[in-house]
Formats: structure tokens, sequence, C-alpha cells
């Protein structure tokens, strides 16, 4: 699947020539540049890495300055790897942009990092139930009951309890593409994204 | 790299709606579509309410039609209104005159603003 890394900008809604409203987040997808190819015989495995987002040289370390040094290209603050072999074809230092990826593309997968929560009950974590805020009750949010008694006497694993939520990747797929704006990388896809504003997602081909 | 949202917000919006107030009348013309001709319907009320919300903004327009108050909702920016005419404005004192809705007749008269 072809890919791209994108800056989330924010949602907002367009309107259609009927006068519908579309809920979309707006992407900053590209320009990116082709950083380095992998390859079986090398790596074991093929991709393309792929880099986004200027950085300054001297905010990086001096490995991951020669690798960039090496494609002789600028050095970025974001790289990822996409599997595709029609992006091989790319040469190293190839700069791309949203149009060369989804000129053509109905359906995007998009990943990104989820909010961070922190630790959350139930309620918020596993859409539980509240209990009776009145009456005399002190179960409010409480997760309820864990298993029965004698069995199976303990506890099954992946019981849904209290913990850590979010700040997690999280992908989701075959999200429609309203409009992609060629000239300025600008990709509006319907729906919410994971993520914040300015979170770094990668966007997939579907 | 300095593109932001209320930059590509700000691109899609029609010009000139901030003047319009709760208690204007106002004309909104809507684009109608009927079988396979669009025509301009016109739509003449009082503002009871505007939302201030970029892009989303809307304007709650009422009108009595004959004896049955009528209340339209409309997105401001939809590509669907032709356009939005002031045809008097109007002194009232809150933002969003809900109580136009209690009244009839002479009481529901608004002062014109200077």
């Amino acid at each position: 699947m072809k890919g791209i890394l994108a800056k989330k900008l924010g949602m907002t809604q367009i309107f259609t020539e009927q006068g519908e409203r579309v809920p979309v987040t707006v992407l900053e997808a590209g320009p990116c540049v082709v950083v380095r190819h992998k390859t079986i015989e090398n790596d074991g495995y093929a991709a393309v890495q792929i880099g986004f987002g200027l950085k300054k040289e001297s905010r990086l370390s001096k490995a991951d300055l020669g690798q960039f040094q090496k494609a002789g290209v600028s050095a970025r603050e974001h790289v990822c790897e996409i599997h595709e072999e029609e992006l091989a074809a790319w040469p190293v230092g190839k700069e791309f942009g949203a149009a060369d990826v989804f000129a053509d593309a109905k359906f995007v997968c998009v990943s990104g990092v989820s909010k961070g929560r922190g630790f959350a009950g139930c309620i918020k974590r596993h859409n539980f139930t509240s209990g009776p805020r009145s009456h005399g009750t002190h179960n409010i949010r409480e997760p309820g009951s864990q298993s029965a008694h004698t069995f199976p006497g303990r506890v099954f694993p992946g019981k849904k309890l209290p913990g850590h939520y979010g700040n997690k990747k999280v992908t989701v797929k075959n999200l429609v593409v309203v409009k992609v704006d060629n000239d300025r990388n600008l990709l509006y896809i319907k729906g919410a994204i994971p993520g914040p504003k300015n979170g770094i997602i990668v966007v997939r081909k579907s | 790299m300095t593109m932001n949202i209320e930059s590509i917000q700000h691109e899609n919006k029609r010009e000139g709606l901030e003047a319009f107030r709760a208690g204007d009348t106002v004309t909104v013309n809507v684009k109608v579509v009927e079988g396979n001709k669009e025509r301009i319907q016109p739509f003449k009320g009082v503002i009871i309410q505007k939302k201030n919300a970029g892009i989303s903004a809307t304007l709650t327009v009422r009108k009595m039609s004959g004896n049955v108050a009528v209340e339209r909702i409309f997105p401001m920016h939809s590509p669907r209104i032709e356009s939005i005419a002031l045809e008097r404005a109007g002194q009232v004192r809150q933002a969003r005159i809900y109580y136009m809705r209690d009244l009839r007749g002479k009481a529901a008269r608004i002062d014109e603003r200077k």
C-alpha cells in the first residue's frame, strides 16, 4: 500500500454542492522525501523509508545525521517505513506530496497515536455504564463484579478493568477521501482521526 | 509549514456576515431545486439567534407565515444560500431573543436600531 507521513491540522466542515455539511479532518500530507530503500538482501525485508518535516541538523545525533547525509537529503523530523513495491521505484531523494500518492484514492487507512488519557476507569476506557447516582449507592463509577466465586475461583485474563488508556497506536481503516489539495499537499478525510492536533499520522491507501 | 486549521476554514467563508445581529429583519435567498430547475426562494424574517462558530456558524430566522410561526436555521456559509440581505436593523437587549416566540401581534414589534 502506498503511504505518506502527514500532520493533523484539525477538524472543520466543508459543504457539498447540494449544501450538505461534511465533517472533515485536514491533514498536511507532505512534502515527504525518500530517505532509503530497504531490500530483502540487505535488511531481510523490503520497505521504503520516508522522511517528513524539516529539522535542524544540530539537533540530530551523528548516527541519524549520517543517514540523511548518505541519502543526500536535508534532515527530517519524522521518519517511517512504508512497505510498498511501487514506491521502491522512486529514487532516494525524490520529494513527493499528497497528489503523488492519493491522486486517485477514494479510501485511506490512517494510523496515529491516540490522545493519552492516563489511568482511566472502566466507564471511559471500556464504555461501562455507570451505576445509579442517588438512593444511597456507592457504585457510581465502579467496575462491578470481577468473576464468579468457587468456580472458576479466579479472574479471567483480559477482564476489562481500569488502567492506562490512550497514547497507543490506533489504525482506522477505510476512511473516505473528500478532497486532495495538490498545491498545498492538503488531504481532507471524512470523520475523525486518532491523535491530537499537530500529531504525526501515517496515511496509507486502502 | 505555516498552515493552520483557522486559515483553511477562512477560505470557504462568506464575507460580510458580521453585520447581522439578533433582532434584525433579513431576507435569506435560498437556492431550491425543483425537478431539474433551480430557483431562488426568499425567506424573510427576524433573526432570533446567531451562532458564531467559524465555518459552522448559523442564523435562526423566524417569520410569521399567516398564523403559523416558521423558524429556519441556515448555515451561513453554505453554498445553497445565494445571499442574505438586511431589511431592517432592530434594537434588542438580548443576543438571543427567544422571548419572541411567546409574543404575537403588536407585542412582537422591535424598535429600529439607529
